[in-house]
């Protein structure tokens, strides 16, 4: 429907500012929004697209406010239900580059089947998951990820609901990409949300943000340079898993179990490490499980990606298929192939 | 192939102007194919038609119960018909349940065609009979004219050479029915000869079978000496010449969102999950890849109708199909398709409700959900198709009208339309209407800001698509400001926005045609304002009342919200207004809101359609009354 060839000629190189929209930000000072929201931009400027082949589509929640903020097409929709109209976009309109802004409580909770089944069918869509685990916008409930015992309006004594592990859900799903990054580490997340743009298929970036109001300092622990260097492991293809301030840790797999070492006291080298392979899906498993134990540090990096057709492009080529005797006319489909003739 | 339709013997021909026939057994004896197969061949001769399957929505109920009845009734005759007929006059029993179903519809004095196998001790305990008790020897049918006739033992017979195995044998049974029946209509066996070579190809031992235990019928008709009293019939084809393909409700409905969108120029998306009686317009879509067209098979209805808003946002022609539960999912999507201003199609198959209700039987019971079924003020207009063929013209309408007016819009079917069926002379390109999508032309810098929400005099909004450079903006469900789209909580900007999506929905009026009498005068005592499948009951009804002089007319609504503008002129002209529904009332309820009049209310909540007599007995009631 566009001829992006004639709408790139004599253009001028965009930056991050002309991806602005007009409208201000409502989010509250400090939130971690503002921050994905300035790399974003960055990355729509990096990828040298035109505003106007870009979609951002959003549901319900603080981080679903975003394409107000961005000077692309956009639209806000109703809660859980972003990926599915995310989809029949980019079905309609395989030429755009369509993107999802949406939480840990519309995309896990209300649009948790959504979620799982838009994974399987790998549209490309370059989804962006904010995880602050709270609901922020009705003020302080617990979401599908908020961790077991958690104090908040609605639980008072505590959550007893087991959260979500976003990062198995996504490869348990069949999903072709999972990354992982944190709200404060700009440079790191713009490079993982160009990786997302570039990968094709659906790729979910799950990224820690903090809401200052409602949870604050729930990812203090991956935050504070302190604490950071012990507790997070950051990925990189063909690389070992080395982590620590010293960078004297790493992790070694003892059959399907991940070992913390320390390299100086067990007289250990890095080539002795876990490598990490972003195509292999039992190890990804396996980085998605150290979340759920105290001694493993986060990981945060691209956990996966796996090279398969897109939804729209097995559908493209369908169609393509049932047109390559040429695309059949109104007149044959109104006559339909059992019509007879009364003499 | 002329040979098999010679007879051996001179037997009596009557000639009749229509006959209402049954084909009525368990799941399992292939009633469908055997009537769509009788259904295709007097089409193809010419004849007027209207059929009604019937059957359980259990897959396979338990054989030889009355929950395992399937039907499919037809009626085919010299003249326009419009229903599968009141009464039947001929009914096929392949077993006693089928007959225990469906007597009380058949015509005293009519015919009944029984397979003796299944009237066997178990087969009547299984339908109910008290012990002892079989009706084709107790003399209980003595107001009919019954033929029982060892169906599957004749076709064993004639198939004991055929090398298949005993149940592939058993299966042909069906096809001796066929064979039977077109003997008695003195039909022509070709088409159904056609039809089975085709369907085996890769089975000919199967297909020699079928078509061998069909001939068998047909020369057991002519042979047997029990029909010699009765003799054969024929019911002359009368349809004028041209070009005709039959279709039911759901294809009608698919082929029209594929017309629209060829004739607008726009792909078509169906987002869509599988629903009875709803599903056949996806499959039938699904098969339309030559067409361009997409069909997305959704996890549930909401994904369903808001993949298809997203592809609508893109610059598709934009449908869902669902039905009542479906729809009732769906309302929170609705809501904000009517916020956004998009074009979108929402086909809703009515059935009986609440929750899973009767999901394979129709009901009109949707009504006021498709009207107000909404949170929030959320008008649409709603438009309901009244036949089989009328489901073409009527999803077309919607599609115009979404595209056109930049709004969802609901197109009502019933379970009864979807699967009925009628003879449609093709329709040629040139007459579908023009459909003429108002996009909004790409913006240079030096341009204006780009107002997604200023409209035209018809209060339509632009269609403003991504790829189109300049006019960049952001919309969603929020309440916007007038004109910018911006996000607004403003009071005073909120009524207005009410207001002018109320206003947007009801000017649509000015491009619709006027109401027309469909049959009677343009005044007199009573007036039948009928809307969606009851047409032909009525029609037939009405026709009825009229050739025995009654003072009545009947008005048909295709358009619902908003109605005709001069409806209520209409409305005026008679002493009374009687509205059937197969509902409690709910066009009624709308009617009398609108117009401020106290319309007379017909209610039929059964899971069946009306049938003519029984409108005809209230027109003839309601008439008594007024003089």
């Amino acid at each position: 429907m566009t001829d992006k060839a004639t709408t790139i000629i004599d253009r001028p190189v965009l930056t991050a500012k002309d991806f602005a929209s007009d409208q201000e930000p409502k989010w509250c000072p400090g939130c971690g929004d503002h921050a994905v929201l300035q790399q974003l931009k960055n990355v729509m400027a990096e990828l040298e697209v035109q505003p106007e082949n870009v979609v951002f589509v959003s549901g319900i929640g603080c981080s679903s406010r975003l394409p107000y903020y961005m000077a692309t097409y956009g639209v806000h929709g109703i809660h859980g239900r972003a990926l599915p109209m995310a989809t029949g976009l980019k079905v309609a309109r395989p030429d755009l580059s369509v993107w999802v802004a949406t939480g840990d409580g519309d995309a896990l909770s209300i649009g948790g089947n959504h979620f799982i089944h838009t994974l399987r069918r790998n549209p490309d869509l370059n989804v962006v998951l904010f995880n602050n685990e709270i609901y922020g916008l009705t003020k302080g409930q617990y979401s599908p990820t908020s961790k077991i015992g958690l104090r908040t309006v609605t639980s008072p004594s505590g959550v007893i609901d087991q959260p979500f592990n976003t990062a198995a859900l996504t490869i348990g799903s069949g999903g072709s990409f999972f990354a992982r990054a944190f709200d404060r580490d700009g440079k790191f997340l713009r490079s993982l949300l160009k990786r997302a743009a570039l990968h094709k298929g659906t790729s979910l970036v799950e990224i820690y943000q903090n809401c200052p109001i409602f949870n604050n300092a729930a990812f203090e622990a991956f935050a504070t340079p302190d604490n950071k260097a012990d507790h997070t492991v950051y990925l990189e293809q063909g690389k070992p898993l080395v982590f620590g301030k010293e960078k004297n840790k790493g992790i070694i797999l003892d059959g399907f179990k991940p070992v913390v070492v320390d390299l100086d006291k067990e007289g250990l080298s890095t080539s002795d490490l876990w490598v990490h392979n972003e195509s292999d899906i039992n190890k990804a498993s396996i980085l998605a499980h150290f979340a759920d134990a105290e001694f493993l540090p986060r990981p945060f990096g691209v956990f996966y990606a796996e090279t398969r057709i897109s939804y729209e492009d097995a559908l493209t080529a369908q169609i393509c298929d049932a047109q390559k005797n040429g695309h059949a006319t109104l007149e044959e489909l109104l006559k339909g192939d059992s019509s007879y003739e009364i003499k | 192939m002329t040979d098999t339709t010679k007879t051996t013997r001179q037997v009596n021909v009557t000639s009749k102007t229509s006959v209402s026939v049954l084909f009525a057994g368990d799941s399992g004896d292939g009633m469908q194919l055997t009537g769509t197969q009788f259904a295709n061949t007097v089409a193809v001769r010419g004849s007027e038609l209207n059929t009604f399957p019937n059957f359980p929505s259990e897959i396979r109920a338990p054989a030889g119960t009355i929950a395992g009845v399937s039907g499919f009734q037809l009626q085919f005759s010299s003249k326009p018909v419009y229903t599968p007929g009141a009464r039947f006059d001929v009914m096929v029993a392949m077993n006693s349940a089928a007959l225990k179903a469906n007597l009380k519809d058949l015509h005293r004095g009519g015919i009944i065609i029984a397979g003796t196998e299944g009237f066997d001790e178990k087969n009547l305990k299984l339908a109910g009979y008290p012990e002892g008790a079989n009706p084709l020897e107790d003399g209980s049918l003595s107001n009919y004219i019954v033929f029982p006739v060892p169906v599957l033992q004749l076709t064993r017979e004639a198939l004991k050479e055929s090398g298949l195995s005993g149940k592939d044998v058993d299966r042909c049974k069906n096809m001796f029915v066929l064979g039977l029946l077109y003997w008695l209509y003195s039909l022509p066996l070709e088409g159904t000869i056609e039809t089975l070579t085709s369907k085996f190809q890769k089975n000919i031992q199967m297909a020699e079978a079928n078509i061998k235990a069909m001939k068998a019928g047909y020369f057991f008709g002519d042979e047997t000496e029990l029909f010699a009293n009765l003799g054969r019939f024929d019911i002359a084809p009368q349809k004028q010449h041209g070009i005709y393909r039959r279709v039911t409700g759901n294809e009608a409905c698919a082929i029209a969102l594929t017309a629209a969108a060829k004739k607008a120029g726009l792909e078509l998306f169906l987002g869509s999950y599988p629903i009875t009686p709803a599903t056949e317009i996806l499959q039938t879509l699904a098969k339309k890849k030559k067409y361009g067209v997409k069909t997305f098979q959704a996890e549930d209805e909401i994904a369903g109708i808001v993949s298809s808003i997203g592809a609508a946002y893109g610059g598709a022609l934009a449908a869902t199909n669902t039905s009542g539960p479906g729809l009732a999912l769906k309302t929170e999507a609705l809501g904000l398709a009517v916020i956004l201003e998009v074009p979108l199609v929402v086909i809703n198959v009515q059935r009986g409700g609440p929750s899973t209700g009767l999901p394979t039987k129709p009901e009109q019971s949707d009504l006021l959900m498709a009207m107000y079924g909404r949170h929030g003020e959320a008008p649409l207009p709603v438009v309901a198709a009244c036949s089989p063929v009328d489901c073409f013209y009527t999803t077309y309408e919607a599609a115009r009208i979404a595209v056109e007016h930049m709004t969802p819009v609901i197109c009502l079917s019933d379970g009864y339309l979807a699967l009925s069926s009628e003879p449609w002379k093709v329709e040629s390109p040139d007459n579908l209407s023009e459909i003429n999508p108002r996009f909004q032309p790409a913006r240079k810098p030096e341009d204006p800001p780009y107002l997604p929400y200023k409209r035209d005099d018809r209060l339509v909004r632009s269609w403003a698509i991504p790829g189109t450079q300049g006019l960049e903006h952001r919309i969603g469900g929020l309440e916007k400001q007038n004109e910018t789209g911006n996000v607004s909580h403003d009071p005073e900007n909120h009524e207005l926005m009410t207001k002018i999506r109320a206003e947007k929905i009801a000017r649509i009026a000015e491009t619709i045609p006027l109401q027309a009498i469909d049959n009677g005068q343009q005044k007199g005592d009573l007036l039948v304002l009928g809307w969606g499948s009851s047409y032909g009951a009525i029609k037939t009804a009405v026709e009825q009342a009229l050739e025995e002089g009654y003072s009545v007319a009947h008005a048909h609504l295709r358009y619902i919200h908003p109605f005709p503008k001069n409806l209520g002129e209409i409305l005026g002209n008679f002493k009374r207004v009687l509205i059937p529904e197969m509902n409690s009332g709910q066009l009624i309820h709308i009617i009398r809101d609108t117009f401020l009049i106290a319309p007379v209310g017909y209610s039929k909540v059964q899971g069946v359609p009306f049938n003519e007599m029984e409108i005809l007995a209230k027109i003839t009631d309601l008439i008594k009354e007024i003089e």
